[in-house]
Parts: C-alpha cells; structure tokens; sequence
C-alpha cells in the first residue's frame, strides 16, 4: 500500500476548451471546483435570501450572517469608504472559504491549494490596491511609504523596508493562504494513509493500532475545518488591510 | 518521500494524463502547464461570482436586512406611539377625574348650604308660627280665666244671696251682697 499524498493536488483535465499559443486550456477538476464553489455560493446566497423573511431560516440566517460577517470586518479595518469593496471582499471570502470548505470532503479537490490560484487572487487584490490608491489619491498615495514622525537619518531605511514589504504583499499573502491548505491537506492524507498501510501490513493487530492515527485524522479535520475558515478570514482581512491603505494613505 | 518520485500512474489513475506537462511525477502545484487553464477557469469562475454577488446577493441581502430593520424601528415608533396615547388618555381621565370631584364637592356643599338656609328659614317660620299660637293660647286663657273669675263672683254672689235668703228668710240687697263678695274674695 504505497502513499500519495500529493496526488490529491494533481490537476486533471476533463476536456479541452481552446487554445492560447501553444497553451492548451482545458476545463480541469480545479476548474470543476471553483464552479462547483460558485454555484454553492450563488445558491446559498441568493437561494437562501428567497423567502426574504423577517425572521429568518437556517439557510437565510447563514446568508446573512455572512453578510454582516464580511461587512463589519470591512467596517472594522477599512472604514465606512472601504465599504464600496463590498463586493469584491465578500467574493473572495466566501469563494475561498466555500471552496477550502469543500476541499475538506473526502476525494475532492482543493482549489486554493495551488499557488497558481491564490497567487492569481492576491495579484487581483495587489493592484486593486495600487490602481485605487494611485486613482484616488495620486502621488499622495506614495505616502504609505512613508511613515510620519521617523527621524530623517533614518527614514531612506524605512522607506525601503516599507516598499519592499509593500511589493512582498502579494507573495505572504498567496503563500500564506496556498501553504496553510497544501500542508492541511498533506497531513491529513499522511494520517489516513497510516490506517490503510497499519491494517494492510501488520493485519488484526495493525487494524486496532490504526485507531490512534485514525484519532488523529478526525482531530486534524476538525482542525482543516477551522484552517479553512480561518484562512479565508485572514486573506480578507489582509485585503482590507491594504485596501484600507489605499484609501487612507499615511500612518 | 521516495516512493512518490516514479509519479501517479502507480495507483492505477489513468485517466491522470501526465503527457501533456511533461514533467512527470513532478510536484503538481508547481507544474506550470496546468497554470494556464488554471487561470482561465478562476478568471471566468470569479468574475461571475463578482457579478452574481454584486448584483444579485448582496442587493437582496441588503434589503431583506433593511427591511427588517425598518419594519423593527416601524413597530417601535408605533409602540412609542401608543404608549404616549395611552399616556395622554391616562392624563385626560385623571384631570376629567379630579375636575369631576371637585365639581362634585362643589355641588355637594352648595347643596349643603342652601339646604341649610332652607332649613334656617323653615325653622325660623315655624318658631314663629308657634311663637305666635303660643301667645294666642295663653291669651285665650288669661281671657278665659278672666271670665272664669267674673262669673265666679256673680256665683259667689247669687250663692250668698241664696244662703242668706234661706237662713234669715230675707233676701238681702244685691249691692250689699256683692260687696261682701268682693270683700271675701279680696281677703
């Protein structure tokens, strides 16, 4: 019995869907996922919000818990301005929470544990950032580089750690996410694989011996379940964060 | 680590194309044929997620919400409503209370009093009515008496004539007689 746990991230291709160069773009069980997350969004969010009760279901009351969830994180970090981003932080929560979420299942697959994807998202949110920031306040913008009340001798040092961490943004925030899920997933499928390799080698004796990594597998799922949300929350707090810089720059 | 190095195919996925990467059992987030599709898909995926969201969702979230934050200030300013009319009716009643118990002792003790005086009036006729049977009677039996007493000398007299007449056979003289009356009745 031989374990794999990377071949839960392969991505397989389904079929075809054109050309780009000499690129071929297929619609691929990641692609699967990310649509299969959006639909459950869709129907959670739009579904769930169909009675239009005022006192809400199960299903109304985690709609709009999301809701007021996103919209005070947002109120929190960023302001009543960062509210305009509404959309876009609400989409990235709940697309990589639903889809970090669904990855947990058992033989599903995992979209955010590509560094493709999350690298795509925290670009995405990188130059929101920066084209906003530079729309809204021009040169001014420059300032977050800048902090006020830094002695003069030493602000050209601050002001290289501030633009190289400013530029870093989109790697701790693609890494972060990216590498919270692989190493999630990694060690869950370790885990299980223990059981399966304990009953097949050692036979009776392997089989009951299993149960504590087979313990451990359950506690590390409940574990995976919390990291999913978690992650989730920390990218869109972090978009926030920097949005927040975006629309008021200067510290 | 080893035994992941020869690549997928071992655990019988076949359908598992490696062909097309080229990289062999490489580590598959890294593999950057797949980058392509990948980014495909997200880009589609999350733009429609942006525009269901944007446009469907979350208008329809917001508006349940504020429907129901309306609909919650709506029933407290009604109850904020009510309680202030029932307040001001409690306010009416307890003056409409107070005015009727003070028009009622109003009334009560004018009544008293004209009572009063009727009463004094009434009194006072027949204290005097009786004031004046009174006086009338005693002056009926002062007249009466008076009567009484004349026609007491006139009998004293006649008697006194008679018993002088049947002792001494002699009638005597009426002058005389009733001056003995009047003497006797004198003494």
């Amino acid at each position: 019995m031989k374990i794999d746990p990377i071949h839960q991230f392969n991505i397989e291709p389904l079929f075809t869907i054109g050309h780009i160069g000499n690129q071929t773009i297929a619609f691929t069980n990641s692609s699967l996922y990310m649509f299969l997350s959006v639909a459950v969004i869709s129907l959670l969010m739009i579904g769930g919000m169909a009675g239009r009760q005022l006192v809400p279901g199960r299903l109304q009351s985690i709609a709009e818990i999301s809701y007021e969830f996103v919209a005070s994180t947002i109120r929190s970090t960023a302001g009543a301005e960062g509210m305009k981003f509404f959309p876009l932080i609400f989409s990235l929560f709940m697309f990589i929470c639903i889809s970090n979420l669904i990855g947990i299942i058992p033989y599903t697959f995992t979209v955010s544990s590509h560094i493709i994807v999350t690298a795509a998202l925290a670009l995405l949110v990188f130059f929101t950032v920066l084209i906003y920031g530079l729309y809204k306040n021009g040169f001014k913008f420059f300032k977050i580089f800048v902090p006020s009340g830094v002695p003069i001798y030493i602000l050209p040092l601050v002001m290289f750690i501030e633009i190289l961490s400013f530029f870093l943004r989109p790697v701790s925030h693609s890494v972060r996410l990216f590498a919270n899920m692989l190493a999630g997933h990694i060690a869950l499928k370790v885990f299980a694989g223990f059981v399966a390799m304990l009953g097949v080698s050692l036979g009776a004796v392997g089989w009951i011996g299993g149960v504590l990594p087979l313990a451990l597998t359950v506690a590390l799922t409940a574990l995976e379940l919390l990291v999913a949300f978690l992650q989730a929350y920390v990218f869109a707090i972090l978009t926030c964060i920097y949005l927040n810089d975006a629309i008021h720059p200067g510290h | 680590m080893a035994e992941k190095s020869p690549g997928t195919p071992a655990k019988g996925t076949g359908a598992h194309t490696e062909a097309d990467g080229g990289h062999g059992g490489g580590f598959p987030p890294f593999e950057s044929s797949t980058f392509a599709s990948q980014l495909v898909s997200l880009a589609i995926a999350f733009v429609a997620l942006y525009v269901i969201v944007s446009r469907f969702a979350l208008p329809r979230v917001e508006s349940v919400i504020d429907a129901r934050q309306n609909a919650i200030e709506g029933d407290l300013a009604a109850a904020q409503k009510f309680k202030d009319e029932s307040d001001a009716a409690l306010k009416a009643y307890e003056t409409e209370l107070a005015a009727a118990r003070s028009r009622a002792q109003a009334i009560g003790s004018e009544t008293r009093e004209k009572l009063n005086v009727a009463a004094e009036a009434e009194r006072r006729t027949l204290e005097d009515q009786l004031t004046a049977k009174l006086a009338a009677a005693e002056k009926q039996i002062a007249a009466t008496r008076e009567a009484a007493m004349s026609n007491v000398r006139g009998i004293a007299a006649d008697a006194a004539g008679a018993i002088v007449q049947r002792l001494t056979g002699v009638l005597p003289d009426s002058k005389t007689v009733s001056k003995a009356v009047d003497a006797s009745l004198k003494g």
